[in-house]
């Protein structure tokens, strides 16, 4: 611990922070789970999901972007940002095609799982956007289904930022916006399955698609088959 | 409920693969101690095709992609005090609602049954052409969720739905008792 | 698309254009509107030029194109005509406008001739709220249009004449400050003593060279003077957040990308008081030791630019910009004008800062503050025009002369756009503190129904609060006010505001690009009488989540509209609902559901048409 840490409080639970961490790198520090969906170990902060939406001394903000400071008081697991963290996963899901039976991200997907742990079971109340933008298998290994993304924008920081590549990045203005490829499609990218920004931890969805590897964990044996997204780590 | 009178369930298919109803058998010898308490109505477990008497409960498999869907959920809707939607196909259109993502053109209807029974390198269609038979409901123009149709009172997720989440679910709700489910029951697949 | 000769692009031109800007990256918003103005288009072939010039990847520049209104990946024709759509247009005769250019040019909206001639296109509101319909013919606005001067301007469009000579046959040969007189009305209906009344040139900036910069902000903070965007944060306190570093390059940015729709007043100050607000930027930039500064001009204002420019040249050859300012040694700064491209969301300071450096118009964090790091990763004070033309009369006239106007709270004076049903739409410079009310009585209001006070953003008050008072604290405003009389559809504006905020989102949040959406249609939902009740708690909840998730003050506004009518017109709503009845849900029609299979099967429904054969 440095010598100008200080402490801060995650629903009552005292946190010690480092000038410069934020609010969810002080809480993963310390074993405290905020929910997320654009936050992922290893990349830079977007804050555009605002699935981690925090009170931090009363005031909404993005855990993930939002940084720590001295006797700040966090809200975290309420009701009152669980249910406004479960229209934002609705939002999610009606804005894209999200039909999990079909989707081979089902049981490992981030979304879903984020559902479950929010209580997403009731019915929509508006149709779903149902966009149908082409899907992109021009590439021998990689597929590029964007009706599944949810603009974590993930992607695009591991290919600019690990890979060193810049393959993905946004193009489009609002409910327009949407990952695109540099090229005319995935194949005329210098794309690679052994880029960090196709591997299985940076797509939360079944918008990157690694081909031949589909419905290979059989069901029950998938990431969020065992447990809720986030309490992972409870049972160690 | 009342307790000095069994509950009145009615079940039915719409554009669904009948695995939710397959589902419900999931429930075992559990479906001994429901019978206890409930009598079906309209349902293909029983084959009875009428209504014949209104229900407490219904429940849907299946989303809408046809009019005689629509025709049947509406009946539902009429007769069921509490509507509930069983699985992905109901809830959000499941499988068969692929086909409103895929309709990129300006005569979806047309093309989605020319690529089903004409043009697509994997049908063999002696007769070459598209099924018309006056006995055929019309397709709708695309499939609809239930709850677009009608209003849905409870949906219980899952492709398809354990018979552990449909037997806790029916007998919370038969005692009255239904407040939600366990997260870590759900299922979307 | 029939393309002649001159428009396709070669390389060579397109990095001609690129090392202009020394193949700067963050100028790429001017090479983009550079190449958009010479070929009507920035075509993928030409994003990969520019992409390899300034080092970025196609898809970077593709994300600049497709994100600004004024700039595209297909080719606009050589005459491209932008309607104004706000909803004061619409109630200004806009249809018949569009109807006399679609039948006239032989296009639709959003459709470009075959010729490539014209493309006719409909873009928010322009700043003309108080002379609609009101339209942008490539870079020079019309207004007050009507469908039979829309035939008399297509013929001359169609017969070759430049856009500017439809102003006036002599347009080119006048100075730019006239020509833009001449093109639009300032409508000035009330000065006030700050900015509208005389002002002596640059006796503020005088003031302020001989004072040491500390000495400036604390007259400035002691003036009590607020921002006048509509967030009011005080001038002065910004100013001296900007200075608390240790940073030896700072920015003052001007920001001239009023977009609020009904907010016109920055036009007028900047057609007729644009040396007061430089004048206020050099303020400050000798207040916060800033040797650079920026105006950033709405695109749709492009018809000033020269103006500015003039100016911002009159200026340097007097010696009032540039290097020892004043002959004051080692007082320098200069300015330079950046265009924006159509975005709204730009309007917004960390949206417009990402523009400036060539970014697409999407917010920074709320933390940190652009005067910590904003432009460029250095503090920056980012001003509205109508807080830099006061911060030079504050520096004129005192912080006690200023303050002896207005209220405690809201000291001085403030602009005031009005527009709508109201005999006397323009600009009223009024001290703060008058009610509504009083407002609607200079403006000729006497019907008023309905007030949309601070453009949609703010809120739609009707006649049981018009006593409120326009200040902070009560009834909040960067200016905007606009009248609707009794005839008009409210829910009719509520539906339309929220279909611009849906188009002017920059998408980078959830709730923001995707709750937008939903909220839109269940005013639609509600508008065609198929609301129910679940629909308004929906509206509400969402509402919530959109205003409290948002990243910037876009979505945490963009339910105003819906939640200020929801509270003040109540019963407009419940009226539009439907009851509870059969439990079906209203939206669903199996007419239109079974129409195309029908067509299809070329039978009819045996379970909902009726036989017509018996």
């Amino acid at each position: 611990m440095s010598g100008d840490s200080f402490t801060f409080t995650i629903d009552g639970v005292e946190v010690t922070a480092t000038p410069g961490q934020t609010i969810m790198e002080a809480a993963d520090a310390a074993g405290i789970y905020i929910p997320r969906l654009c936050d992922v170990e290893g990349l830079r902060h977007q804050g555009g999901c605002r699935v981690c939406t925090v009170k931090a001394s009363g005031r909404s903000a993005a855990a993930c972007t939002q940084p720590a400071a001295p006797d700040l008081v966090v809200d975290n697991e309420t009701d009152h940002l669980n249910t406004m963290r479960r229209h934002l996963v609705e939002m999610l899901f009606q804005e894209g095609n999200h039909l999990c039976p079909v989707c081979e991200a089902s049981g490992n997907c981030e979304l879903q799982a984020m559902a479950y742990r929010l209580e997403m079971v009731e019915p929509f109340r508006f149709p779903g956007l149902e966009p149908c933008r082409p899907v992109d298998a021009s590439h021998p290994d990689i597929a590029l289904d964007t009706n599944r993304c949810i603009s974590c924008g993930r992607c695009i920081r591991a290919s600019a930022d690990v890979d060193g590549k810049g393959i993905f990045g946004y193009v489009g203005r609002g409910i327009h916006r949407r990952v695109a490829v540099n090229g005319s499609d995935l194949a005329h990218t210098d794309a690679d399955i052994n880029d960090h920004a196709v591997s299985r931890q940076v797509c939360p969805v079944g918008c990157i698609i690694r081909k031949r590897e589909g419905f290979s964990i059989p069901i029950g044996e998938r990431e969020y088959d065992h447990g809720l997204i986030g309490d992972e780590g409870d049972s160690e | 409920m009342s307790t000095d009178r069994k509950a009145r369930i009615a079940t039915v298919s719409l554009a669904g693969c009948f695995g939710c109803h397959m589902a419900i058998l999931d429930m075992d010898e559990r479906l001994i101690d429901l019978m206890a308490r409930v009598e079906f109505d309209r349902s293909p477990l029983n084959d009875l095709k009428r209504f014949t008497g209104r229900c407490d409960i219904g429940i849907v498999e299946g989303g809408c992609c046809n009019e005689e869907n629509v025709h049947t959920l509406q009946e539902f809707r009429r007769n069921c005090d509490v509507l509930v939607a069983l699985g992905q196909c109901a809830i959000m259109g499941g499988l068969p609602a692929m086909r409103n993502a895929i309709m990129h053109s300006d005569d979806p209807l047309r093309d989605c049954l020319d690529e089903a029974y004409l043009s697509s390198p994997y049908t063999r269609n002696l007769t070459n052409t598209v099924p018309n038979d006056p006995v055929l409901p019309l397709l709708l123009d695309r499939v609809y969720p239930c709850s677009e149709v009608v209003e849905i009172d409870l949906q219980i997720p899952g492709c398809a739905p354990s018979g552990d989440i449909i037997h806790d679910t029916l007998i919370a709700l038969l005692d009255g008792k239904f407040r939600g489910f366990e997260r870590t029951e759900l299922r979307f697949d | 698309m029939v393309q002649s000769q001159t428009d396709i692009a070669t390389p060579a031109e397109i990095e001609a254009i690129c090392a202009r800007f020394d193949d700067d990256p963050h100028r790429m918003l001017d090479i983009l509107q550079e190449v958009q103005t010479r070929f009507r288009c920035v075509s993928p072939e030409v994003m990969e030029v520019v992409a390899s010039a300034t080092g970025l990847t196609r898809v970077a520049v593709d994300a600049v194109v497709s994100f600004y209104s004024f700039l595209s990946d297909a080719p606009k024709g050589r005459v491209t005509i932008r309607l104004c759509d706000d909803i004061v247009d619409r109630f200004s005769g806009l249809d018949a406008v569009i109807a006399a250019f679609e039948a006239e040019l032989g296009i639709k909206v959003g459709q470009t001739s075959g010729d490539g001639a014209f493309s006719l296109e409909v873009t928010a509101c322009i700043g003309m709220c108080d002379q609609a319909p009101a339209a942008m013919i490539n870079d020079v606005v019309l207004t007050s249009l009507t469908a039979e001067r829309v035939r008399d301007l297509v013929t001359q469009l169609k017969e070759g004449v430049d856009p500017g000579l439809l102003i006036g046959s002599r347009y080119y040969e006048k100075p730019p400050q006239d020509r833009i007189r001449d093109a639009v009305r300032n409508n000035i209906r009330r000065a006030g003593a700050v900015l509208l009344g005389p002002v002596p040139a640059d006796s503020g900036l005088k003031k302020a060279l001989q004072m040491r910069p500390e000495q400036v902000i604390d007259i400035i903070e002691d003036s009590g003077l607020r921002g006048c965007g509509g967030a009011g944060f005080p001038a002065g306190k910004k100013l001296r957040h900007a200075t608390q570093n240790d940073s030896t390059r700072r920015f003052v940015f001007c920001n001239a990308d009023e977009g609020e729709p009904g907010t016109f007043k920055d036009r007028v100050l900047l057609t007729e008081r644009a040396h007061l607000m430089v004048e206020g930027m050099t303020v400050a930039a000798r207040a916060i030791g800033a040797e650079e500064g920026l105006i950033y001009l709405r695109g749709e204002y492009t018809y000033m630019r020269d103006h500015i420019l003039a100016v911002l040249d009159d200026r340097r050859a007097r010696g009032l910009l540039g290097r020892n300012i004043m002959g004051m040694e080692g007082s320098h700064f200069d300015v330079r004008l950046q265009m924006g491209a159509g975005s709204y969301v730009c309007g917004e300071a960390g949206a417009l800062i990402s523009s400036c450096e060539g970014l697409p118009g999407e917010p920074k964090g709320r933390l940190p503050l652009p005067t910590e790091r904003g432009y460029l990763g250095l503090p920056t004070v980012v001003n509205n025009v109508e807080t830099f033309c006061h911060i030079a009369r504050v520096m004129d006239r005192g912080a006690e002369w200023f303050r002896g106007m207005g209220t405690d709270t809201s000291p001085g004076t403030k602009l005031f756009s009005v527009s709508g049903d109201c005999l006397n739409p323009g600009i009223y410079e009024l001290e703060y503190g008058l009610t509504l009310a009083e407002l609607l009585d200079m403006a000729g209001a006497p019907e008023a129904a309905a007030v949309m006070v601070g453009g949609p953003s703010g809120t739609i008050i009707g006649r049981e609060h018009f006593g409120r008072r326009l200040v902070f604290g009560d009834l909040p405003t960067g200016g905007a006010v606009m009248i609707f009389g009794p005839h008009r559809n409210i829910l009719e504006i509520v539906d339309y505001y929220m279909g611009f905020f849906v188009h002017e989102s920059c998408g980078y949040c959830t709730p923001c690009r995707v709750g937008n959406v939903f909220l839109h249609k269940a005013v639609q939902k509600i508008r065609a009488g198929q609301g129910k009740q679940a629909d308004l708690d929906y509206i509400r909840e969402y509402s919530a989540t959109i205003m409290e998730t948002s990243r910037c003050g876009l979505g945490q506004t963009s339910p105003n509209p819906i939640l200020s009518t929801l509270k003040n017109f109540p019963l407009l709503y419940s009226a539009m609902l439907k009851g509870g009845g059969d439990r079906t849900q209203p939206t669903f029609d199996i007419q239109d559901a079974i129409e195309e299979a029908r067509s299809i099967a070329q039978r009819r429904s045996y379970i909902f048409d009726r036989d017509f054969t018996q």
